[in-house]
């Protein structure tokens, strides 16, 4: 246990319940104004372009590719942080995992996987 | 309305300690208050105007008003991270401007390395709308600021090597400062060769961690006049916010890119104009984003403008954070903004240590990045000139 990164639970607002429920069933949600025909995240009522009410939940494709991405050396193990662009056009923080770190590169093409938080939830990771 | 020639900077402490093991936080924002008045040589009770941030204790403005025995009309807890000092003193020249107050005090301080607590002194906020979708990723400031400069690495070429010569130049001043953490003047390979943090970067691109702070007393121009202490004005002032805007994430540039024009406008000044700058310098690679972002090289430019000794004072084309800087000096409260505006001040009054002052420094600038350079942040950008 000690040498595992702690991965805190995210905990939902009512606004974003059904990103966290979808995970669980492993679906990727991406909120998408119907008003301005843009997707956003981190995911909003109100569109953060436009400030239509007339946003969706569209589910991902769950392909990417990576923005920029950083592996934590300090600390109880090593960790990949980056930036994802999602095939529908938003930008995501997330973790790379099941990879050596080292073979890494930015544009590089990676798939949505669901990897659980200290207490079981599942939250969505991308992967080569 | 403009805060142009309209508030001076006529008084500014910086504490001493770089470990307080036994001051308190309170004790610490008095301490710098107090040497900032006496400074100035004027008296607690004209003081009618407190600024401070989230590092104050309790309710800011109140709990610190009260310990500090202040009688206040006017009063300003912006938050806005390390750049927080910055805006302080812009939103004082406003309010001197306007008339709500005539002397601001702005204090910062903190002790979060004799409290073992590096990056976090208080827990997150659980409705902070961006909780949710980052903190299990495990944001670490590091890491962050590291994704920014494999970025800008990416799309410009910038070199581990060219981030260290920020390092080198800031270490070459630090030798001169007796309060510096780290005095050791280093060399590029030693910056390369320290330990990895978070790749791209090393532990030698990364600022100290430290206790202390720092007070500011901005005063209308009539005040400053009856002073004697050598006259510091404002020239022009800007701030800005930069964010992941809805996903279209884009870690090439900082706030400093909207805030900067706006200060350099109101003051009527270009770049050129500028002898001396104070970058926050949280990590290497945030002094890069700034000087591209504020116009003092293009954009993609910043490896080849800070190499070669460019930023050190006597040596390079524009001296940089000459008392050593967050990267070797001291990081009161994990805040760069006060320490970066202090030092800026003393170049401008010709009181920097003689190995580093900037001959005939009319004109300076300092800017901070309060925030996540990787994410949300504000920036506050104050062109100063003696006068």
């Amino acid at each position: 246990m000690s040498n595992e990164r702690k991965i805190p639970s995210p905990v939902p607002h009512p606004e974003t319940q059904a990103y966290w429920d979808a995970a669980q069933q492993g679906k990727l949600l991406v909120r998408h104004c119907r008003a301005c025909d843009e997707a956003h995240h981190y995911p909003r009522e109100i569109c953060p372009f436009c400030w239509s009410n007339e946003t969706e939940w569209i589910e991902a494709k769950g392909e990417a590719e990576i923005y920029s991405f950083s592996t934590m050396r300090v600390g109880p193990a090593p960790y990949t942080l980056a930036y994802v662009t999602l095939a529908e056009g938003p930008s995501m923080m997330t973790n790379i995992v099941d990879c050596d770190p080292s073979q890494l590169t930015i544009g590089q093409k990676v798939k949505v996987v669901f990897r659980p938080c200290d207490d079981g939830k599942l939250a969505p990771m991308f992967t080569p | 309305m403009s805060v142009r020639d309209k508030a001076y900077i006529v008084g500014v402490y910086e504490h001493p300690t770089r470990k307080a093991d036994h001051l308190s936080v309170a004790q610490l924002h008095a301490q710098v208050a107090k040497g900032a008045i006496e400074d100035a040589g004027l008296s607690p009770s004209d003081i009618d105007g407190y600024f401070c941030a989230g590092d104050a204790p309790g309710l800011g403005t109140m709990s610190m008003g009260e310990y500090l025995g202040l009688n206040l009309r006017h009063v300003d807890s912006t938050e806005t991270g390390g750049s927080a000092p910055i805006v302080h003193v812009h939103h004082a020249a406003q309010a001197i401007a306007l008339g709500k107050c005539n002397v601001a005090l702005v204090t910062l301080a903190g002790r979060p390395r004799a409290a073992g607590a590096a990056l976090q002194l208080r827990p997150p906020d659980p409705d902070a709308p961006e909780l949710q979708f980052e903190r299990l990723y495990g944001p670490a400031t590091q890491n962050g600021y590291a994704m920014c400069a494999r970025r800008h690495m990416y799309e410009f070429g910038t070199t581990s090597e060219q981030l260290a010569w920020i390092k080198v130049a800031a270490s070459h001043h630090a030798q001169h400062n007796p309060n510096a953490m780290l005095r050791n003047v280093v060399t590029v390979e030693e910056v390369v060769n320290s330990p990895m943090v978070s790749d791209p970067l090393h532990r030698l691109d990364c600022c100290v961690i430290s206790d202390g702070g720092g007070a500011i007393i901005v005063a209308r121009p009539e005040i400053a006049a009856s002073l004697k202490r050598p006259k510091v004005k404002i020239r022009g002032m800007g701030e800005a916010l930069k964010h992941g805007m809805g996903g279209k994430v884009d870690l090439t540039y900082s706030a400093a890119r909207m805030s900067g024009p706006v200060a350099f406008a109101e003051a009527g000044l270009t770049p050129a104009d500028v002898k001396y700058v104070s970058l926050y310098d949280s990590f290497t690679v945030t002094v890069l984003f700034q000087l591209e972002d504020l116009g003092f090289c293009k954009k993609g430019e910043g490896g080849k403008f800070v190499s070669d000794g460019n930023l050190i004072s006597g040596i390079g084309k524009l001296p940089f954070n000459t008392d050593g800087g967050g990267l070797c000096n001291n990081h009161p409260a994990n805040r760069g903004g006060m320490t970066k505006m202090i030092e800026a001040v003393r170049q401008l009054r010709g009181e920097a240590h003689p190995a580093v002052q900037v001959k005939n420094c009319d004109i300076a600038l300092a800017n901070g990045i309060g925030g996540s350079l990787a994410a949300r942040h504000i920036a506050g950008t104050c062109i100063m000139e003696r006068v």
